[in-house]
């Protein structure tokens, strides 16, 4: 009986050792296939679905392996860092701003000249390293601002036309929140301070500022190392507004909890800052939603259209081999080109920057494009220079989670020290 | 004895020549999962790194800056004063319910199931639970966890001892009921107050299981990370005049992970040598904590 029992915990012993071994050897497989095969690391869990999908259909058209791994939501520079360590790394990564081009460069390939830049039909989403090189371009493209329920408006007694500038979005953001009651509806859905949702405005709401400053300077092509601060009183324009005009009062905003989607979903709410991914589910439910841009006091902001730009952006993998970094680059025009493929992308990311792809369906996109034509500026993503971003941005938080509790001019001057000082601070940091 | 020299010559000579392939197994477990890593770890904090597999070789750059750095040093305090509140905390009131749950009350097992329960809930989850059910309370008064460092520092401990009480009651209940009856007999017979048993017999008797749990609840304290993680993530800051944050509620290991993931390429070295630093000084207040308790301790 006893030397049974022995037997059969040996047993499992070794089949756990053996186990152990084989799911490492089954990883590093398809590295070794003479024609190549790709791994793409990709950083947007909402996307993973379709991309699993797309993966498959080009392995079932061509033969060739494509494997992608989605980074859980915000761990993808710890995902990458560790993946980039293993025997068979990512052949196709991410590289969406300044901060992860100086980080990764040594590590990726240079793509001008190459089969995918020939297809894109902007350059406006490249991302070059210090020494110039082509380290990464957009496979696609977003837009934020604020979202906009016009049919709440229209209850409300406003229409959009209204609105034109930060003194006219104001005067209906008041309004509409003073007869919420009456109305059953706020203007601003919950703008909580929580990682799920502070983004909204440490990453995009700053974005005003970074853009005018960066107008101001005539463009910026590296992360300057001080920030001028020029535009903070109409930062806090706009997030005074939100936060004062909204679903949930401003104190209750630091540990989150409430549903901001949600909110527009069910028409509790009339504006929602967010961004063109939004869009199918925002239009399951308000398919007239449309976006405006962040309207903030600036002389001249009649003329603003939506921030517009990328953090996803592809880049190759120099260190890998030959016959994969080749196989990537076919699976990536081939993303681009195909009909059907480029139909699936472009109905999840929204639009794609390339000659070849499917026409967007988004109705953001369709709201940016509108501005642009009317010969609105763009306001382009100079968030993505931020330096140390994570850094940064909890910082942000910290103060604004202070100044959410109790708006003295005390607490905005520290919301200010994060946001400009804090910024050639973490420059420092960063280029030590 | 016996059996040993009967047997002796024909068993002893097969079995230790085997003696590696019983040992080899948990030697090269123990070697690939503690052994390397550690020596790569304190390699990698002389080194400049993105990737681990190649290093660049800077030498004591790493920890000059980790002993500059004022977030280390602040985490450094506040960890310092959390792991000795809290191993105040855990052991007085986890004794206490011992005490109680082992004088034969109706439903100790009930209760001893229930106090040991919040200790099987991850300590994320936990930091979670608990920072709706602060704030909760705390929205009443206009403030929050993440804005007020003292409350942040009371809520984690507050957190923790909720959540280890229980286990360290398990240990204490069993020190408890080894506690010999015949002496406790003896100093009643002998006339000896219920206190002056309490600290002359039940005490020196249950000194193994102090050891146990103060070297538990301390190490506990100064690892603390998923709980601090999820609870307050270091909120609230305090800004510099020169823009840098100092975290007020971010403890040793939460600064440590915000070293190696928040800041870019270069800092990873410091993460890494600040990761050495903590380990000495973890394993140096746990042995010196073992060396005094164990001194205290009594043969039966």
């Amino acid at each position: 009986m006893k030397k049974t029992l022995s037997f059969i915990l040996a047993a499992v012993l070794c089949m756990g050792m053996l186990s152990a071994c084989g799911s490492s050897n089954s990883e590093a497989a398809p590295a070794d296939t003479a024609t190549g095969s790709v791994y793409w690391l990709n950083f947007k869990p909402e996307s993973d679905e379709v991309l699993q999908d797309i993966a498959k259909m080009y392995t079932d058209e061509t033969g060739v392996p494509v494997k992608v791994v989605t980074a859980a939501s915000g761990t993808y520079s710890q995902t990458l860092n560790s993946e980039m360590d293993k025997s068979a790394p990512p052949t196709l990564f991410v590289i969406g701003n300044q901060a992860g081009a100086k980080d990764w460069a040594d590590y990726a390939l240079d793509l001008a000249g190459t089969p995918i830049e020939a297809e894109l039909n902007t350059d406006a989403y490249n991302i070059y390293s210090e020494d110039g090189k082509l380290v990464s371009i957009g496979y696609c493209y977003e837009s934020y601002g604020i979202i906009v329920n016009p049919d709440l408006l229209e209850k409300a007694g406003h229409s959009l036309d209204e609105i034109t500038n930060f003194e006219t979005l104001k005067a209906v953001v008041e309004d509409i929140h003073s007869r919420a009651g009456e109305l059953g509806f706020d203007a601003f859905s919950s703008c909580d301070m929580d990682s799920s949702s502070s983004w909204r405005f440490t990453g995009h709401m700053a974005n005003l500022e970074y853009f005018y400053e960066e107008r101001d300077d005539g463009g910026w092509t590296e992360c300057p190392a001080e920030l001028k601060g020029t535009y903070m009183e109409n930062f806090k324009n706009l997030y005074d507004l939100c936060i004062n005009n909204s679903t949930v009062a401003p104190t209750e905003l630091a540990t989150g909890g409430h549903d901001s989607e949600a909110e527009f979903k069910e028409g509790k709410a009339a504006f929602f800052v967010n961004g063109s991914w939004e869009f199918p589910a925002v239009s399951e439910t308000v398919p007239n939603a449309t976006m405006i841009p962040y309207y903030c006091g600036v002389e001249g902001e009649e003329k603003a259209g939506l921030n517009c730009g990328t953090e996803n952006c592809w880049a190759i993998n120099s260190k890998a081999s030959e016959a994969d970094q080749k196989a990537t680059m076919d699976f990536m025009v081939w993303c681009v080109t195909d009909p059907e493929a480029s139909r699936m992308l472009v109905d999840s990311f929204g639009v794609m920057p390339y000659k070849s792809a499917a026409e967007s369906t988004n109705g953001f996109l369709a709201a940016a494009n509108e501005y642009s034509n009317n010969g609105c500026y763009v306001m382009d993503w100079a968030t993505n220079y931020q330096p140390n971003v994570d850094d940064y941005r909890a910082a942000l938080v910290a103060a604004l989670n202070q100044y959410n509790a109790d708006q003295s001019d005390a607490n905005w001057a520290t919301v200010e020290t994060a946001f400009v000082q804090g910024w050639g601070a973490q420059y420092k940091l960063a280029n030590g | 004895m016996k059996r040993k020299i009967t047997g002796g010559y024909t068993l002893k000579a097969p079995m230790q020549r085997c003696s590696w392939l019983f040992m080899g197994p948990v030697v090269a477990a123990f070697i690939i999962g503690f052994v390397w890593p550690f020596i790569q770890g304190i390699y990698l904090s002389f080194c400049k790194f993105q990737l681990i597999s190649d290093a660049q070789f800077i030498g004591f750059d790493n920890y000059k800056t980790a002993l500059a750095d004022a977030s280390f040093r602040h985490a450094f305090g506040f960890t310092a004063l959390f792991a000795i509140v809290s191993l105040i905390l855990i052991n007085v009131i986890a004794f206490a319910v011992a005490y109680a749950l082992t004088q034969g009350i109706k439903g100790s097992n009930l209760f001893r199931t229930v106090f040991f329960m919040p200790n099987l809930i991850g300590g994320i989850v936990l930091g979670y639970i608990w920072s709706m059910i602060f704030d909760g309370i705390l929205q009443r008064f206009g403030t929050s966890i993440l804005l007020d460092s003292k409350l942040g520092f009371w809520g984690l401990v507050i957190l923790i001892a909720w959540q280890q009480i229980g286990y360290m009651m398990i240990i204490y209940i069993a020190g408890l009921q080894a506690v010999p009856e015949d002496m406790l007999e003896a100093a009643k017979i002998d006339g000896a107050s219920r206190w002056q048993t309490f600290f002359k017999v039940t005490i020196p008797n249950v000194m193994p299981s102090i050891t146990i749990c103060t070297f538990l609840s301390l190490t506990n304290g100064f690892k603390l990370f998923d709980q601090n993680l999820a609870l307050t993530a270091g909120q609230p800051f305090t800004i510099g005049p020169d823009g840098l944050p100092v975290k007020q509620t971010e403890m040793l290991a939460l600064n440590i992970y915000n070293t190696f993931y928040g800041q870019n390429s270069s800092s990873t070295g410091v993460a890494q040598a600040k990761a050495v630093l903590f380990f000495i000084l973890v394993a140096a207040i746990g042995l010196i904590q073992l060396y005094y308790t164990r001194r205290k301790e009594v043969q039966q």
